[in-house]
């Protein structure tokens, strides 16, 4: 599994600047949304942790359909299917990889965008830390998204019609722990329901995308 | 000994879905009018809701069956998974439009009670929002049949969509509970209830609720014929062409 990992973030960091596209969109949307909403630093200040949240899920989703389209188009994933490896722990390797290509830069850059919002003070580590609990459950989620399209030849859209709905879950809770923290109230309860979603998710999802590959790759 | 498993024979089921289909027309049809008439014009006007009450005999039952479809098919699905009875897909396959068709009346006719009622069209209500997130459930499973050519692996995918969906459906339902306290009210109509609607409400919106089910059965059988006769048809013009 090591190998595998090591692989997919090479090929991630080297081939095809896929790595950083995402950081580049967040970055993208953060700026975009002032000039909706008004320069109005209160207003701001105040959907700040919803835009981030947002902003981040959306950056997420947009790598998603490279996850397994690549390894499929020149058939690396049907040898590795026939690897000793389980469909379970390669797929799993999968969303790991898409985590740390994707989500971890997230979480780093999201308190920098934070700034540019007019983030509350005690929102920035609420933001950051429910970022770092819930990205994993988008990437574990995405990976699913991305094993059933993987075989059509336009699946990009219909990825998003499928994951996006599956993320409301996760999007709830996150962007309650980051404005709760923001508002200097209780977390407790969000940031519970968040990390059993994350852990939760790691822990059942693989068996369900493992299955849908199997299907794709009959 | 008959077995239900008999109806997994496609032919077993398209003969014996014609005998009841007839039956189911006339009762469907009989229940939703008489529930419908009894409910719009033989019940009283609530006091404080005046007639725009009355929408609850349309509103209710579409709620109720808009969930059950979704039951109906997460079913359907784990019967295709475990025995693989492509009779059972195609059923799951054929009441997803229906399912979706119902969401959206109990979203419309919901919207059109609000307007006079909370004074606005569309509240993110925790009800309001679940059952819009259902809708786009339904969305994308409809989507991804439509989207698959292989039939099993449309089947085998969509399944599994359903599976994982149902999870997350309900996930969702207490998640946006969590989020927003609403301006919808509790139920009114469970059989456990201290408090429920009145009896002269409760059995015409009994009979309407029959009414939907039986409506919804109809149709899903029907649609699960024309499913299989449209396979069957495939099969047929791609053997000819092997000729």
């Amino acid at each position: 599994m090591i190998p595998l990992l090591k692989r997919d973030l090479a090929l991630a960091v080297r081939a095809g600047g896929g790595f950083g596209l995402g950081l580049a969109f967040f970055l993208i949307v953060v700026t975009l949304v002032p000039f909706a909403v008004g320069p109005q630093s209160e207003l701001l200040g105040r959907i700040a942790p919803g835009i981030l949240w947002l902003g981040a899920l959306l950056a997420c989703l947009l790598s998603l359909d490279r996850i397994l389209a690549l390894d499929w188009e020149d058939g690396s994933l049907d040898l590795l299917a026939t690897a000793p490896l389980p469909m379970e722990g390669i797929v799993s390797v999968k969303a790991l990889a898409h985590w740390l290509t994707t989500g971890l830069p997230l979480v780093i850059a999201a308190p920098v965008f934070g700034v540019l919002l007019n983030l509350a003070a005690p929102g920035f580590f609420w933001l950051t830390l429910s970022l770092l609990l819930g990205t994993p459950a988008l990437s574990v989620i995405g990976t699913f998204g991305a094993a059933l399209t993987v075989g059509l030849k336009r699946g990009g859209l219909l990825l998003s019609l499928l994951v996006l709905p599956l993320y409301v879950p996760t999007l709830i809770f996150g962007a309650e722990v980051a404005r709760r923290g923001a508002e200097g109230m209780g977390v407790e309860t969000p940031l519970m329901m968040l990390a059993g979603i994350s852990l939760a998710v790691i822990a059942l999802l693989p068996f369900a995308s493992a299955a849908v590959l199997r299907v794709n790759l009959r | 000994m008959t077995s239900i498993w008999e109806y997994a024979n496609p032919k077993k089921f398209i003969d014996t879905s014609d005998r009841v289909i007839p039956a189911l027309w006339v009762l469907s049809l009989g229940t939703l009018a008489i529930g419908l008439i009894w409910g719009f014009f033989f019940t009283p006007d609530d006091y404080r809701q005046g007639s725009t009450v009355k929408i609850f005999y349309l509103h209710v039952p579409a709620a109720l069956m808009a969930i059950n479809a979704w039951f109906m098919m997460l079913v359907a699905s784990l019967i295709w998974i475990i025995r693989r009875h492509h009779v059972s897909a195609l059923a799951a396959r054929a009441a997803a439009p229906v399912g979706m068709v119902m969401t959206l009346i109990a979203l419309l006719t919901g919207a059109i009670w609000g307007q006079p009622m909370w004074g606005t069209w569309w509240a993110w209500d925790p009800r309001l929002t679940s059952f819009l997130i259902l809708f786009l459930f339904y969305l994308g499973y409809i989507a991804l049949w439509a989207a698959i050519e292989n039939d099993d692996t449309a089947a085998d995918l969509t399944s599994v969509l359903c599976l994982v969906g149902s999870v997350f459906a309900v996930l969702s339902r207490y998640a946006v509970n969590f989020w927003n306290q609403g301006l919808h009210q509790g139920a009114s109509m469970s059989l456990d209830a201290e408090e429920n609607v009145a009896d002269v409400f409760w059995w015409p919106a009994l009979v309407a609720m029959a009414g939907f089910v039986l409506l919804f059965l109809l149709l899903v059988l029907i649609r699960t014929q024309t499913e299989i006769r449209a396979r069957r048809m495939r099969a047929l013009l791609a053997r000819e062409r092997m000729q």
